[in-house]
């Protein structure tokens, strides 16, 4: 195989992750450490510095139009941040000291969890909620788009988002992913924020959590720049199909597909772990 | 005043700020995208069997640090564009920060200048704080 065939392979496979990522809102960059890792075997560190550099492109690219049509709550995001980037750098460093098939392991139970999760994810029940002290003094409450117009709503429970956001941290720092999961679950589920504010806000923390870890990847020569181009380019393109064709109902069943392919690779990062093949 | 009309005066003063940020972030994805599209143009011509991935090694000192993808990337040198791009890339959720500090300030809302604050230090400390 010569390095335009291997970087084509790579391409169009990064390019339907991307794709199906963006249509079912899981993010793309779950299902490239496994691809590269189970399919092309990669060694387990360039996979999760090639993830992370798509990641970035990927949420950035999202959050763009996002933000631009007043979904995201920029305050909360930008203050939550903070758990994020220190979970971030801890989540690098300790990746340094682990060997690879500890971290497909974990990476392995991470993807079960986050699969279960999507699978399972609906809003919380909406009722009266009040706002917490502390999102009273960081003035989080806001509004978003409706179909009825702009609806207010107010945020609660701060330390617990606060102290799941730095778990998201970690978990994509050592992993190389998203974690939008366990971001969605911190927003909405803690802290009481519309879902549709929690998953768009979460993308629009996603590039800075992922950034804060890819300096460090970077600096420790993680990242390669032939794996990572048909990596990043793949995913960008491929989300950016699937963020204009998304529309309801087939995506549901897409939903369920995608979780199961996702618990498959799960699987198999962890018993390839166990076995000591990675 | 409702709930929402309060909402709705911050909302004005943020509209324009969350406009510059989605413009900013478009931006820098694009950039980025163009410098790794060229890069990897450049490589593929120049490198026709791929590098084996199975046993880590690191990359080279001069594609790590700041200087040395910039001096790489200045010859044209194809991995040097592509880790340029990267680089971009990873500025840019950094720009944005920068620019929200800026924002907030412009707001008064120097709670929020210093949370900012707080988080754009800890993304330098990851980025410049390796040696």
């Amino acid at each position: 195989m010569n390095t335009a065939e291997f970087s084509a392979l790579i391409f169009v496979g990064s390019c339907l992750a991307g794709f199906l990522g963006a249509l079912t809102g899981l993010g793309g960059g779950v299902v490239i450490v496994p691809m590269l890792t189970l399919l092309f075997n990669v060694d387990i560190k360039y996979a999760i510095g090639a993830a992370l550099i798509s990641v970035i492109a990927t949420s950035s690219g999202a959050a763009a139009a996002y933000v631009r049509e007043g979904y995201s709550n920029v305050r909360v995001g930008m203050f939550l941040e903070i758990a994020t980037t220190i979970g971030a750098i801890c989540g690098a460093v300790i990746s340094i000291y682990l060997r690879a098939p500890v971290i497909a392991v974990i990476f392995g139970a991470v993807l079960l969890y986050s699969a279960f999760l999507s699978y399972r994810q609906k809003p919380h029940a909406r009722g009266q909620v009040e706002t917490g002290r502390l999102a009273l003094w960081l003035q989080m409450d806001g509004s978003y788009p409706t179909a009825n117009g702009r609806e207010a709503y107010h945020v609660r429970n701060v330390p617990q988002g606060f102290g799941l956001m730095y778990i998201a941290g970690v978990l994509s720092g050592l992993l190389g992913i998203g974690s939008g999961a366990v971001k969605v679950l911190a927003m909405d589920q803690a802290m009481k924020l519309p879902f549709k504010v929690s998953t768009t806000t979460s993308n629009f923390m996603i590039g800075v959590t992922a950034a804060a870890s890819a300096g460090i990847y970077l600096s420790r020569g993680y990242v390669d720049p032939g794996l990572a181009m048909p990596v990043m380019l793949g995913v960008l393109s491929g989300s950016l199909l699937g963020a204009r064709l998304l529309t309801g109902a087939t995506v549901k069943v897409l939903r369920v597909v995608f979780a199961v392919v996702i618990a498959a690779l799960a699987v198999e990062m962890i018993f390839n772990g166990l076995s000591g093949r990675i | 005043m409702s709930d929402l009309e309060a909402t709705e005066v911050v909302r004005s003063a943020e509209q324009r700020m969350d406009e510059w940020m989605g413009r900013l972030l478009q931006g820098g994805v694009t950039l980025a995208a163009a410098l790794v599209l060229a890069g990897g143009i450049l490589y593929l011509l120049r490198h026709p069997m791929p590098m084996n991935y199975r046993q880590f090694h690191g990359e080279p000192q001069d594609l790590r640090s700041i200087r040395g993808i910039f001096e790489n990337a200045k010859a044209l040198n194809g991995p040097g564009l592509i880790q340029l791009g990267l680089l971009v890339l990873i500025a840019t959720p950094v720009a944005r920060v920068v620019y929200s500090v800026a924002a907030f300030a412009a707001q008064k809302d120097w709670k929020y200048v210093i949370i900012t604050l707080i988080v754009l230090g800890l993304l330098c400390y990851s980025l410049f704080g390796q040696a």
